[in-house]
């Protein structure tokens, strides 16, 4: 029997516009690779605009790690490469063809591959960046030896994907990728479930149930419960989808980023999933299918993913496209009204006595940016035996003993999201904490 | 209010950087924020955000003040008719109190926010709150007969010396209203002490029927007169000569009750404070060497300013332990401590406030054990992971 961890504190932010079960398809010719999507990579450029690529054709690779390479999603024609400040590479836009042709990687029962094959199967094909590392959220490195590789299977943020039906659709493929990921790590993958959910039966994987609030859905959540990392030591963990997409590397030798996104947020119309591929240009969801004002799209949920343009595309490591509205507007006595429609996780406004109600959020700050005064609130929704004020305020003056006594290798910035999105004093604690990874990492490389 | 809306940004340019009144940013802007929330949205990070603001929150404070204060008005009347003997109604009581309570409130606000405006000018930043707090605060804690100008210096010190000079709100080491009240408490003991400045009036003696005293409960315990102690039912309900928002009990409790409620009050402070107060009450009464340590629990903690501290002064988050654990041996120690200086002090009948000071100053201290339990903790499962 499984093991189960309630997790207490946290926040379920319930909101307007969840997807309903249906996988419906999607017919567009446009995608892209965003070399942002992937922190700390310098991209070196390896096509030019009007090469022909297939799926599985490198497109670029990270100029520290020459081995880890970036490969098209689709086949087709690189259309632009589009690049912003400073030459800072943003987007290479790839036009698919009509006929889908994908570079050959050779299909294996990992079971029976060298552990140094399937990491170069995994480098060759572009689906190695899948493989991220914490601490620091980085793509994994190919020479080293994780403690362990952990899956969560679930996620519990705002109109997050229901990860149970998707990998139902891709089952054995699934199943093939933790095999895979099984032997990088040379024991049991740890695979994080919802309690009460009906997941299907998977082996080569430790199952461990969680219960409770966002974010016990979050795999650094999932890490610090069942074995915490220390100074010096690394876990890798994959999303849920890219482990389906390195299960086909194996079944089919091909790199098939075919993926199932969520469409959801309150000014979404009708709200569904959608059968598509990775990279996958927004506009074609959006299209028709938002209401009118200004709106705000955002690649992945509300609380950690990153804002795209209408016209953008979705990031690497998304598996959820929300639109909910902008908040540009003065609003009257804001701060001093009941509240009945206004959603806080403090009882500060009379909406808590409906505590079911589903909100439509905007993105306004809701107020000025102050100093820390409040405390002791923070700590109710991080379910991590770390003291998130203290490590905030470590990272903000860059004191890396500190930080590092204070559990810095633990954290991720998406598990800070809540933090940020409570906070009374308005600050950018994800950016914080980003910060203060990044700082680590330059001091210790 | 779109009219409204449309004069303020017809002369917001003027309050900008190389504007007419630059010098007055700062003010335009908190003006400007406290009519209309403003329009910034974010740009990273969360793309939503918690409805409540710093303003939502120092309000839910200023509302849990409110019974304390509008109690205290009506006591003002009901404590002065009663040291003149004269008959008067509840509106003629109010009325009283009104004339004494304002000027004193209006007085801390604009001392206090004059200090806060002109620092946020020169600091660049924001008008923070929090004084909107501090300021209701000072007024409570006063004797109804404080001279004004005295209300005035002091909380230009509470703000200057108590916030500003730590780096502004959010840094201050000491609560900046209890701060003020110390500075008189040791810069004008006469105004602060005694048994005549509690009932408007009194001090200057117009009228006051032959002898009337205005001792509060306190100095008649500290004066061995034990027997003289109101009743648990009017100290519960304040019908006693105090500080201005201190008597009433009950509006304290109402208060703590919105507090915890909302959750903005830390309940951990409030009941470690109440546990630490009854802890030293109860050791008083086992040893009983005077009679003042034989008065029964309940009535210590109905006495003088205790409640009032520990709800709204031990709680305030800047100053008090900022981890949940210290908190509760910031309160439980605040409490003790209360109690003790009162007893055992024979130089003023109240602990309260030297106590939350003296607790503020250990704060951060208790909050280093604290996280350096932590540490300790991360560090030895580190090392254990590397001899295995």
């Amino acid at each position: 029997m499984a093991q189960t961890i309630k997790i207490k504190k946290g926040l379920n932010i319930k909101l307007i516009g969840e997807a309903r079960k249906e996988i419906c398809s999607i017919e567009t010719q446009h995608y892209a690779v965003k070399p942002t999507d992937f922190i700390g990579v310098l991209p070196r450029l390896l096509v030019k605009e009007g090469d022909i690529v297939k799926a599985g054709t490198p497109l670029f690779a990270d100029k520290y790690r020459e081995n880890i390479l970036f490969t098209s999603p689709v086949s087709g024609v690189v259309e632009q490469v589009c690049r912003g400040e400073k030459r800072l590479l943003e987007e290479i836009r790839i036009k698919s063809s009509a006929e889908s042709e994908s570079e050959d990687f050779g299909a294996d029962d990992p079971r029976s591959t060298e552990r140094s094959a399937i990491i170069e199967k995994l480098l060759k094909s572009g689906a190695w960046p899948m493989i991220r590392q914490r601490p620091y959220n980085i793509i994994a490195n190919p020479d080293d030896m994780p403690k362990a590789v952990y899956v969560s299977g679930f996620d519990t943020a705002p109109l997050a994907p229901d990860y149970t039906f998707i990998i139902s659709e891709d089952l054995s493929d699934f199943q093939l990728g933790i095999d895979v990921l099984a032997r990088l790590s040379g024991k049991a993958v740890q695979l994080g479930v919802q309690a009460g959910g009906n997941f299907p039966e998977v082996n080569n994987a430790d199952v461990t149930l969680y219960s409770g609030p966002h974010p016990a859905g979050n795999v650094g959540i999932q890490i610090h419960k069942t074995n915490p990392i220390n100074k010096g030591e690394i876990v890798w963990v994959v999303n849920p989808q890219d482990v389906i997409i390195i299960g086909r590397l194996f079944s089919r030798g091909v790199l098939d980023t075919s993926v199932i996104i969520s469409f959801c947020g309150s000014e979404v119309i009708s709200p569904a999933y959608y059968r598509t591929r990775k990279g996958v240009s927004a506009s074609v969801f959006a299209n028709g299918n938002v209401k009118a004002g200004p709106l705000r799209y955002i690649s992945g949920n509300v609380l950690s993913g990153s804002r795209i343009k209408p016209d953008g595309y979705l990031g690497f490591y998304h598996s959820q496209f929300t639109v909910i509205p902008e908040g540009n507007y003065h609003e009257f006595f804001g701060w001093a009204m009941p509240g009945l429609n206004k959603f806080s996780f403090s009882k500060s406004f009379f909406s808590y006595l409906t505590p079911n109600r589903k909100y439509r959020l905007n993105t306004n700050y809701n107020g000025g940016e102050r100093a820390y005064v409040i405390t002791g609130m923070y700590e109710k929704v991080f379910p991590m035996d770390i003291y998130p004020m203290q490590l905030i305020k470590a990272c903000l003056a860059g004191n890396i003993e500190l930080m590092e006594n204070l559990g810095i290798y633990e954290v991720d910035e998406e598990d800070f999201a809540l933090i940020e999105f409570i906070d009374t004093s308005k600050t950018e604690v994800q950016q914080i904490i980003r910060n203060g990874l990044d700082l680590i990492r330059k001091e210790m490389s | 209010m779109k009219a409204l809306r449309n004069y303020l940004d017809k002369i917001k340019p003027h309050f900008r950087e190389g504007g007419k009144f630059e010098k007055l940013h700062s003010t335009f802007d908190a003006f400007e924020t406290f009519l209309f929330v403003p329009d910034k949205t974010t740009f990273r990070g969360s793309h939503i955000r918690d409805a409540i603001d710093m303003k939502r929150t120092m309000s839910v404070v200023i509302m849990a003040m409110m019974p304390a204060l509008l109690f205290g008005i009506w006591n003002t009347g009901y404590q002065h008719f009663l040291s003149t003997g004269q008959q008067a109604g509840f509106w003629q009581m109010i009325g009283y109190g009104l004339q004494k309570v304002i000027p004193i409130v209006a007085v801390s606000y604009i001392a206090g926010l004059g200090v806060e405006f002109v620092f946020a000018q020169i600091r660049k930043h924001e008008v923070n709150e929090g004084y909107l707090v501090s300021g209701m605060l000072i007024p409570l804690v006063m004797p109804v007969d404080i001279p004004l100008w005295m209300v005035a210096v002091a909380s230009i010190f509470a703000v200057i010396i108590g916030k500003e000079a730590f780096g502004g709100t959010g840094m201050n080491v000491f609560n900046p209203a209890l701060l003020a009240r110390a500075f008189i408490f040791f810069a004008y003991p006469a105004k602060i002490t005694g048994d005549t400045i509690w009932i408007g009036g009194l001090s200057k003696g117009d009228g006051v029927i032959d002898g009337f005293s205005g001792a509060t409960p306190l100095s008649k315990a500290a004066s061995g007169a034990i027997d003289q102690i109101p009743s648990l039912h009017d100290l519960f309900f304040g019908f006693i000569p105090g500080s201005i928002g201190e008597t009433s009990k009950l509006a304290i409790l109402i208060g703590a009750a919105i507090l915890i409620i909302t959750g903005i009050g830390s309940w951990r402070i409030m009941l470690s404070g109440l546990l630490g107060g009854l802890t030293i009450t109860l050791i008083f009464n086992a040893f009983a060497a005077n009679s003042y340590m034989t008065l029964s629990p309940l009535t210590q903690l109905l006495m003088g300013s205790f409640l009032f501290g520990m709800v709204y002064m031990a709680t305030d988050p800047v100053t008090a332990a900022q981890t949940n654990r210290g908190k509760w041996i910031y309160g439980f120690l605040a409490g003790f401590f209360a109690i003790m200086i009162r007893v055992f002090n024979p130089a003023y009948p109240e602990g309260t406030m030297l106590a939350i000071l003296l607790m503020n100053a250990f704060a951060p201290l208790i909050d280093h054990f604290v996280v350096e339990a932590n540490i300790r903790k991360r560090l030895k499962r580190s090392t254990t992971v590397v001899k295995s």
